[in-house]
């Protein structure tokens, strides 16, 4: 992001940039920055409080006032690992189908919400780049595959085994918000989805296999946030 | 799920290099008018979502609300943009800061790239001047980036 804030300058355009990551927006330096201690993702600060981020625009825009070049922080922070280690409550579906795999019945169970968070999120993070909501659960059942000891890359993952993932989290963090009556804590959705639901512990499962089969790093690694 | 554990995976990456500090002085805020550039990977649905290593961009319509997340990269929070998209992409408040007459204007068309690259000279050599180019075609004169 710095680059663009470098390059847009140089051709005559006043930039401001946020960054979360006070390391990186300090060696980066763009000509004005505002380094805000808040959760990856986030960059405003707070979902649903205009007023938290109207004191961040506040701020940002006041670097134009600066005459030479300022990188600089805000004076807010958000606790993102406290705030990671909120739960949010979602009840998940009981068992309908009992032929199915648990993960499978699981997401069919979750549909409703899922559409239900479609409505309220106009879909921002929903399904859909290579997986539709119609297809998650085979989806699922390629990522089960893998787990129980199919090679990665006959398991009939749809598309990039990354970017797969990322609609089956996408589809779980949909449901999620339409769960909960307030703005979900931050990686909170996340944290639901590997840890509480049966589609997360198969891609967590699905993940360790293709590290174990020695698929190419990118492939495995980024079923999950970096840190798992 | 620690955020500062993912901060750290990515924040000794190498810094872009350039020789000097661009910086342009731009009109009174009350006079401007202002763009947001998100490195996001936002498009409309009906735009090409981002492929892997993407450094074209997208242009956001002002008048939609329709945006969705492209972006590859799992090591961010996303549901703070589902529940609310000013939480990245605070359109809203530009438009009641203009309201307001804190800003001149809010352009009525925004940008989005692809961040978390690795290589960056597509960027700086490519479509980073060719977006300016086409920011500096709406007349905008203060750009505000915003990261996921």
């Amino acid at each position: 992001m710095s680059t663009l804030a470098h390059v847009f300058e140089a051709a005559g355009i006043a930039t401001v940039a946020l960054g979360s990551i006070r390391k990186q927006i300090e060696s980066t330096a763009p000509p004005r920055g505002l380094w805000c201690d808040f959760p990856l993702g986030r960059p405003l600060g707070k979902p649903g409080d205009p007023e938290f981020q109207h004191r961040v625009l506040e701020a940002a825009f006041a670097l134009l006032d600066s005459p030479e070049p300022i990188v600089t922080e805000f004076g807010e922070s958000i606790a993102a690992d406290e705030e990671a280690d909120e739960m949010v409550s979602c009840p998940l579906p009981p068992r309908h189908d009992p032929d199915a795999h648990p993960a499978v019945d699981e997401a069919r169970g979750l549909r409703a919400a899922y559409d239900r968070g479609v409505e309220m999120t106009g879909g921002r993070i929903a399904a859909g780049r290579v997986v539709e909501a119609d297809d998650i659960p085979a989806a699922i059942e390629a990522f089960i595959r893998i787990a129980e000891g199919t090679s990665w890359n006959e398991a009939g993952i749809p598309g990039l085994p990354m970017r797969a993932s990322q609609d089956i989290r996408g589809y779980y963090e949909t449901a999620m918000v339409a769960m909960v009556d307030h703005a979900p804590p931050a990686w909170a959705g996340t944290r639901w989805f590997l840890d509480a639901t049966e589609a997360g512990k198969v891609l967590m499962a699905a993940r360790k296999a293709m590290q174990e089969q020695d698929a190419p790093q990118p492939m495995w690694f980024y079923l999950t946030p970096g840190d798992r | 799920m620690a955020d500062s554990d993912i901060k750290r995976l990515t924040e000794d990456l190498p810094p872009p290099e350039f020789e000097t500090t661009a910086f342009t002085t731009p009109p009174p805020l009350s006079e401007a008018t202002v763009a947001i550039v998100t490195t996001a990977s936002l498009h409309h649905p009906d735009q090409d979502d981002f492929a892997p290593a993407d450094t074209t961009y997208r242009v956001l319509d002002g008048e939609r609300r329709d945006y969705v997340i492209g972006h590859w990269s799992p090591n961010f929070d996303s549901s703070g943009f589902a529940y609310d998209m000013n939480t990245v992409f605070p359109l809203d408040r530009l438009d009641e800061l203009a309201e307001r007459g804190v800003i001149g204007r809010v352009a009525s068309q925004h940008m989005a790239y692809a961040g978390n690259q690795f290589d960056l000279s597509a960027m700086k050599m490519d479509s980073g001047p060719a977006g300016a180019e086409w920011l500096r075609q709406q007349g905008v004169d203060v750009v505000l980036l915003t990261p996921v």
